[in-house]
C-alpha cells in the first residue's frame, strides 16, 4: 500500500507545518505593542474606573498573559499547563474572545462551516468552468472561443475581488433578483439545517463563488489551455488523427488525460489565492463565515479570536494541498515521491 | 502555387539565393543580447502598447499636481456628489473652444440628494496654464499653476465629485502616485529576499537548500491575505502616512518572495555545475563573486520578466488593503482609500462615478500583465 504510506508521509508532514505556522502565527498576532486587556487596563485606569481593572487583572492572570510569550505560546498550543491545567488548541479549546465576551468556539461555530463551504463551492466552480473552457480554447486555439475566453480571463485576473463582488450583487439583484448580502435568509438563521434553509443558502452561494472562482479559473484555464497545446503538437496525436479517430475522443482519450495532472496539482497553488479571496469578499459582501470576523479581531487586537481564525484558514489551505497531493498519486501512476531504490 | 507535368508543386514566387543569408546574419549574432530582446519585443504589439502606456504613467506621476486641476483635499462644498461635467467644444453648433457649463446644486426633498442642473445658457469657456492651490512638483518645487482648471464660478468636475465635494479625476491622479510605487518598493524588497534566499539554498545546497525550501514552502502555502491583514494590523496608528506607505509596500513584499527564490533555486541547482562557474572557483572566485558576477547576470532577464507580472498583485494587495481600512489612510490618496467610499451598494447605485478608481486599477494590471507576457515571450531571441 504505497499509497497509504504516502498518505500518511504527507498527513504527518502536514502536521509539522501546521506547528511552523502555529509560532508564525503567534508571533504576528503579538506584533502590536500590548495586548487588548493591558490596553483595557490603561483606559479604565485613566477614566478612573477601578473596578473593571480587577477584572481585567483577573483575566490576564485567568489567560495567562503576564506570562513570558514563549509560555504564553505553549500554553495557547497546549503543551504546557496553564493556569487551569492543559487546556489549548490541541485540547479542543480556543480561548476566550475579550471583544465579544465569549468562548473563541462559540463566536466562530456555524461560520466555520460557511466558510468551507463557500470555498468548496468556488473550487468546483473553478474545476467546471476552466476544465471545459481551457479545452476548448487549446482545440479551437486562435479563433473566437480562444480570444473570448483569453479576454474574459484577463480581466477576471485584473478587477478587484471586492470590485466584482459589489457589481455583480447590484446586477444580479437587478436583472435576476438574486438576494444581496448574507449567506441564507434571516428567516433560518439559527435554524436547524432544513430543505429550505439549504435552498436559501444555495442561492446566496452563486455570487460569491463566481467572484471567488473567477481569478483562479481564468488562471487555471490559461494553464490547462497551454499543457493542452503542448500535447497537441506531439506526434502520437498525429498518429490518432491519421488512424481515423474521432477529433473528440482523441481529444478526450489521450492529451487531456496528460494535460489533467497539473491540472489538479495546481489546486495547491490555487487554494491559498482563493482563501485569500473568500475572506476579502466575505468581508465585503457580509457573508457570516470568518473573513469578517478576522477583520474586527485583528482591529481590535483580540488576539486569542484571530490567532484562531487564522489558524483554521491556514489548516484549510493545508488540507486541501495535501489533498489534491494524493490525488495527483492516485491519478498519475508514474509520479512516486519515495526514494529510487525502495 | 504550380502544378509541374509531373504532379510535383512549385511556389511561385522567384527563388532568393540570399533568403537563408539574410535569415541569419553576422551582425544578428553578434548584437547584444539586449538588442536581439527588443528586437524581438517590438513584435509583441500588445506588450510595446503596454509598456508605453505604464511608462507615460509612471512618467506623469511627478507631474501629477500640475495635471489635475484641484489638489486632492481640497473640498468644494457646494458639489457633494456631483456628477461628471462634459467638456464640450461646440454650443449652438459654434466651435468656441473648449468649455462647460456652470452646475448649481439644487435640494430634492422627494429623495434628500442633491440634483445638480447644468446652466446650459451660460458656456464658460476653460482656462489653460492657470493659477490655482498650491502643490509640490514631484514633491519639492512649489508651484501653483494647473494645466487646466475651471473659470470662476464653475467647477470642473471630468469624473464627478466624492463624498466631500473633492474631485475624484485629480485624487486618482494623486493616487496613482501612491498605487503605482506601492508595487516597485514592494517587488525590490521581494527581489532582494528572493535572489538572496534563492541564489544561497541553491548554491550552496544541504542543510542551507533544506532549510530555505522549507521556509518557501510554508509560506507559499499560506493564504496571503490573512497574514497582510495581520501584518498590517500591527502597524502603529499614530505613525504617519508616508511611513505606513513603506512599510505596508515592505509587508508586501515580505510575502511575495517565496515564488522567486524558488525559480532562481532551480536555475542555480543546474548552472552550478557548469564548467565556467568551476573554472571561476578554481581561479579563487569568492562564492559571492560566482553569484554576482558569474550566475545571476545568467538569468536576470527572466528575472525582470516575472517581477513584471507580480508587480500587479501588489497593486491589487494594496487596494485590497487600504479598502478594508487596514492599509494607507486618510489623508493619504491612493485608489485603495478612494475606493473605500463606495463600499457600499447605495453609492454604486447612486453615484457610480465614485468607483471610477477601478478602471486605473484594471488597466495597469492588464497592462503590466501584457508587458510581462510580452518580456517572456521575448527573452529568447534565437529561438523563432
Amino acid at each position: 500500500m504505497l499509497i497509504l504510506r504516502y498518505a500518511i508521509y504527507r498527513f504527518a508532514t502536514m502536521l509539522l507545518t501546521l506547528l511552523v505556522v502555529s509560532v508564525l502565527v503567534f508571533v504576528i498576532i503579538n506584533l502590536p505593542p500590548g495586548d487588548y486587556l493591558s490596553n483595557q487596563i490603561a483606559e479604565l485606569r485613566a477614566s478612573g474606573q477601578e473596578a473593571g481593572v480587577a477584572k481585567a487583572e483577573f483575566l490576564r492572570k485567568e489567560y495567562a498573559l503576564d506570562r513570558p510569550l514563549w509560555e504564553q505560546y505553549m500554553i495557547w498550543v497546549g503543551f504546557l499547563p496553564g493556569p487551569n491545567g492543559f487546556s489549548g488548541l490541541v485540547q479542543g479549546n480556543f480561548g476566550w474572545s475579550f471583544e465579544f465576551d465569549q468562548p473563541v468556539s462559540e463566536i466562530v461555530g456555524e461560520s466555520l462551516w460557511l466558510t468551507v463551504l463557500v470555498n468548496l463551492a468556488a473550487v468546483l466552480f473553478v474545476y467546471l468552468v476552466a476544465l471545459p473552457l481551457g479545452v476548448l480554447a487549446a482545440a479551437r486555439s486562435k479563433s473566437w472561443v480562444d480570444y473570448t475566453s483569453a479576454f474574459v480571463g484577463y480581466l477576471g485576473l485584473a478587477t478587484p475581488n471586492f470590485l466584482l463582488a459589489l457589481i455583480l450583487f447590484y446586477y444580479g439583484h437587478k436583472y435576476f433578483n438574486l438576494p444581496i448580502g448574507g449567506m441564507m435568509d434571516p428567516v433560518y438563521e439559527g435554524q436547524p439545517m432544513g430543505w429550505d434553509k439549504a435552498k436559501s443558502i444555495l442561492i446566496h452561494l452563486i455570487v460569491p463563488t463566481f467572484v471567488i472562482g473567477t481569478s483562479g479559473a481564468s488562471a487555471m484555464m490559461q494553464r490547462l489551455r497551454a499543457n493542452m497545446l503542448d500535447e497537441l503538437g506531439k506526434p502520437y496525436v498525429e498518429t490518432a488523427i491519421a488512424k481515423g479517430m474521432s477529433p473528440r475522443r482523441m481529444l478526450t482519450k489521450y492529451p487531456l488525460r496528460v494535460a489533467f495532472n497539473p491540472f489538479v496539482a495546481d489546486i495547491g497553488n490555487l487554494l491559498p489565492a482563493m482563501v485569500s479571496g473568500s475572506v476579502l469578499v466575505s468581508v465585503v459582501l457580509g457573508l457570516q463565515t470568518i473573513g469578517p470576523t478576522l477583520l474586527t479581531a485583528l482591529k481590535t487586537q483580540d488576539q486569542f479570536l484571530s490567532g484562531f481564525v487564522l489558524m483554521f484558514v491556514a489548516l484549510l489551505t493545508l488540507m486541501g494541498t495535501m489533498i489534491s497531493d494524493v490525488l495527483l498519486v492516485l491519478l498519475d501512476p508514474r509520479i512516486r515521491y519515495e526514494g529510487r531504490d525502495v | 502555387m504550380t502544378r509541374l507535368p509531373d504532379g510535383r508543386y512549385v511556389d511561385d514566387a522567384p527563388f532568393d539565393p540570399e533568403a537563408s543569408i539574410r535569415h541569419l546574419e553576422r551582425r544578428d549574432l553578434d548584437a547584444p543580447n539586449w538588442l536581439l530582446i527588443w528586437r524581438k519585443f517590438r513584435q509583441h504589439k500588445l506588450g510595446l502598447i503596454s509598456g508605453i502606456f505604464l511608462l507615460l504613467s509612471y512618467l506623469m506621476l511627478p507631474f501629477a499636481g500640475f495635471i489635475a486641476p484641484y489638489t486632492p483635499n481640497q473640498r468644494l462644498s457646494e458639489h457633494l456628489y456631483a456628477p461628471p461635467q462634459a467638456v464640450r467644444l461646440f454650443y449652438e453648433g459654434e466651435f468656441i473652444g473648449p468649455f462647460v457649463y456652470p452646475i448649481e446644486g439644487i435640494a430634492d426633498l422627494e429623495t434628500f440628494q442633491w440634483k445638480f442642473i447644468p446652466d446650459k445658457t451660460r458656456p464658460m469657456p476653460l482656462e489653460f496654464f492657470c493659477e490655482g492651490r498650491s502643490y509640490r512638483l514631484a514633491g519639492l518645487i512649489e508651484s501653483d499653476t494647473h494645466l487646466f482648471c475651471a473659470p470662476e464660478g464653475a467647477t470642473i468636475f471630468l469624473w464627478g465629485a466624492d463624498r466631500l465635494g473633492r474631485d475624484v479625476f485629480s485624487r486618482i491622479l494623486y493616487g496613482a502616485q501612491l498605487s503605482l510605487t506601492v508595487g516597485l518598493i514592494g517587488i525590490s524588497v521581494s527581489f532582494l529576499l528572493g535572489i538572496g534566499f534563492g541564489s544561497i539554498a541553491g548554491y550552496f545546497g544541504g542543510k542551507i537548500d533544506w532549510a530555505i525550501n522549507r521556509v518557501i514552502e510554508i509560506l507559499r502555502s499560506l493564504p496571503e491575505l490573512p497574514l497582510w491583514l495581520a501584518l498590517s494590523a500591527a502597524v502603529p496608528s499614530n505613525w504617519g502616512p508616508v511611513s505606513v506607505f513603506f512599510i505596508i509596500s515592505v509587508i508586501l513584499g515580505i510575502l511575495d518572495w517565496p515564488g522567486l527564490a524558488r525559480a532562481v533555486r532551480a536555475k542555480f541547482l543546474s548552472l552550478r555545475e557548469e564548467e565556467y562557474v568551476r573554472a571561476a572557483e578554481m581561479m579563487g572566485a569568492s562564492s559571492g563573486r560566482v553569484i554576482r558576477k558569474h550566475l545571476l547576470p545568467n538569468f536576470m532577464s527572466h528575472l525582470i520578466a516575472s517581477a513584471t507580472l507580480s508587480i500587479p498583485a501588489m497593486i491589487l494587495g494594496e487596494t485590497a488593503l487600504s479598502f478594508l481600512g487596514l492599509g494607507l489612510r486618510a489623508p493619504a490618496v491612493s485608489w485603495g482609500v478612494m475606493l473605500n467610499d463606495a463600499q457600499n451598494l447605495a453609492s454604486i447605485e447612486i453615484y457610480p462615478w465614485t468607483a471610477i478608481p477601478m478602471l486605473p486599477i484594471i488597466v495597469v494590471v492588464l497592462a503590466f500583465n501584457f508587458l510581462g507576457d510580452g518580456l517572456r515571450d521575448s527573452l529568447d531571441p534565437y529561438e523563432s
